[in-house]
């Protein structure tokens, strides 16, 4: 690990100030302090934002949840508010990393986590996301974890994040405060797909600090759940997962919202399985016609063609647990 | 362990007869200071360490690490793992993957269960540690119910990863999540055990999540 200067900061004031030079904003540390250790990650300066006062979960006026950044992922998991309404939320986070993580990490940080991908995590292996313009060793590599959707030649490594793949599914926003004060981007936007910068992964601005996640109001009840599927029962990243939530009114499909994880660059929203959806009456062969979408456009490697359709049969089986059996 | 780790780059079992004169060596090299704080700069050119160093930041901490407070300057990459075992010498609390991959690290903070391998000593201002040293109430007490249990259940082959499963263990009681086995096993699975004896660790929690509840 390379040495670094550490600041405690009290308010976000102080915090973007700091930011702004250049300090790298520290929370749950679960990603950073094991990157840094590996060399990966050699920022100079730490600025730890643990203090400031961003750790509640509140009602917006519109009826839906705002989490505050600095919410660590059990507490999210837990909370009432956030169990009754969006079930998907909190099965995403349980079905996270470990109770030790998830008592550190924050939701925040969470999608700011960095990818898994092997070569990322391998300082002498070439990589454009650790060190722009040096190739892709994933690639021709051994790439069975790797995105089947929204990769590119420079990069094709896969946004670990569980609950961000529940945030994608329900348009969550991300709130953002920076030098030049608050905004709101929407999460289709904020994690950016790598193209041919893969280091710049999110839409963030110097010094912009997150300070909540909002999820949207929707018709009551919603239905939601989360399905996850890997190589091991527990402790593991997705191969594959898919966050779904459907809310049914005279038993028609009035809102679906859909997105799969483990396959793509980004949270992958599944418009397509959406659009089948909507309108139609729930049913066995519906899921599956509407899961038969959920791979459009995928682009497999060498070894992760099984992917493609392990991806359907993840989104199929999960429609059929949150909208029934029919 | 870390190639960062000063004790990893000889074999520490040849460096001493058993496992309880390697315990007493480590903790008077802690007291005395002989062990450094932070590894990373005993992984330097030999050249260059002495300005790597100087040149190293460093923050003053206070905090409470079963019931005793202290406060130490370390370097700001000091791990609490290394704190606790370089420093303090309580070597209990074990180093396996040092990427919070194991769960061999676990220890109480504030009273939850967190990996100590990723959490920086500097930003422990306050805090409250329990480490497996803190765990029963001294050296002539009763063990903790969960300790009987893992001697009970016969939960261990070598015991490396035994310290962090205990404490991992309690958390997972305090939190209400060890209801069934079912439910041991998937709020258990951030400590591994390679001797594989995750039957009887199961069965040990269970033991003293029913204990607790009479």
């Amino acid at each position: 690990m390379d040495p670094f200067a550490y600041t405690r900061v009290s308010d976000t004031r102080a915090a973007i100030a700091a930011g702004r030079q250049g300090g790298r904003y520290i929370a749950g540390g679960t990603t950073l302090v094991d990157l840094m250790r590996e060399t990966v990650e050699r920022p100079g300066s730490l600025v730890d934002i643990s203090a400031l006062p961003l750790r509640d979960i509140t009602v917006t006026p519109g009826g839906g949840l705002r989490i505050g950044a600095l919410v660590r992922m059990a507490d999210a998991a837990a909370d009432p508010k956030v169990r009754s309404t969006y079930p998907v939320i909190a099965e995403s986070l349980e079905l996270s990393a470990s109770a030790q993580l998830r008592n550190m990490a924050t939701i925040g940080g969470n999608i700011m986590q960095r990818t898994r991908c092997t070569y990322f995590r391998d300082v002498t292996a070439n990589c454009n996301k650790r060190s722009p313009g040096s190739g892709c060793a994933a690639l021709d590599g051994i790439n069975r974890s790797h995105a089947i959707l929204g990769g590119s030649d420079a990069c094709v490594a896969t946004h670990p994040s569980d609950v961000a793949v529940a945030f994608a599914a329900l348009e969550a926003t991300v709130r953002l405060l920076g030098p030049d004060g608050e905004r709101a981007v929407p999460f289709a936007g904020f994690l950016r797909q790598p193209g041919s910068t893969p280091d710049r992964e999110q839409a963030l601005r110097p010094g912009e600090l997150i300070t909540a996640v909002e999820i949207p109001a929707f018709p009551r009840p919603l239905r939601s759940g989360y399905l996850k599927v890997r190589d091991r029962q527990s402790y593991e990243f997705a191969l594959t997962s898919a966050a779904i939530a459907l809310q049914v009114q005279d038993g028609v499909i009035r809102v679906a919202k859909a997105a799969a994880g483990g396959v793509g660059t980004v949270p992958w929203k599944l418009p397509a399985v959406e659009q089948h959806l909507l309108g139609k009456r729930p049913s066995d062969s519906l899921w599956a016609e509407a899961a038969q979408r959920a791979a459009d456009g995928a682009r497999p490697l060498r070894h992760n063609g099984f992917k493609v359709e392990l991806l359907k049969r993840t989104v199929e089986r999960q429609l059929r647990v949150v909208g029934g059996t029919r | 362990m870390s190639p960062e780790d000063p004790h990893a780059a000889g074999n520490p079992e040849a460096d001493s007869p058993t496992a309880h004169s390697r315990r007493t060596f480590l903790a008077a090299s802690a007291v005395s200071g002989a062990v450094a704080v932070a590894g990373p700069v005993l992984d330097a050119e030999p050249a260059a360490a002495g300005t790597a160093e100087a040149a190293a930041p460093s923050s003053r901490v206070s905090l409470t690490v079963n019931g005793t407070r202290h406060t130490v300057t370390v370097d700001n990459r000091t791990s609490l793992l290394d704190l606790l075992r370089e420093h303090f010498g309580l070597v209990g609390t074990k180093k396996g993957c040092d990427a919070g991959a194991c769960g061999a690290c676990t220890v109480l903070v504030d009273g939850r269960r967190v990996n100590g391998c990723l959490t920086l000593a500097v930003r422990l201002e306050g805090a409250q540690v329990t480490t497996i040293e803190g765990l029963s109430p001294g050296d002539n007490g009763p063990l903790h119910p969960l300790q009987q249990a893992f001697i009970d259940q016969d939960a261990f082959q070598c015991g490396y990863c035994t310290p962090g499963q205990i404490m991992s263990g309690v958390g997972c009681i305090q939190e209400g999540h060890a209801g069934s086995p079912a439910e041991i096993r998937e709020w258990m699975s951030g400590n591994i055990c390679r001797c594989g004896c995750y039957v009887k660790i199961v069965r040990a929690v269970e033991q003293a999540t029913t204990r607790k509840g009479h």
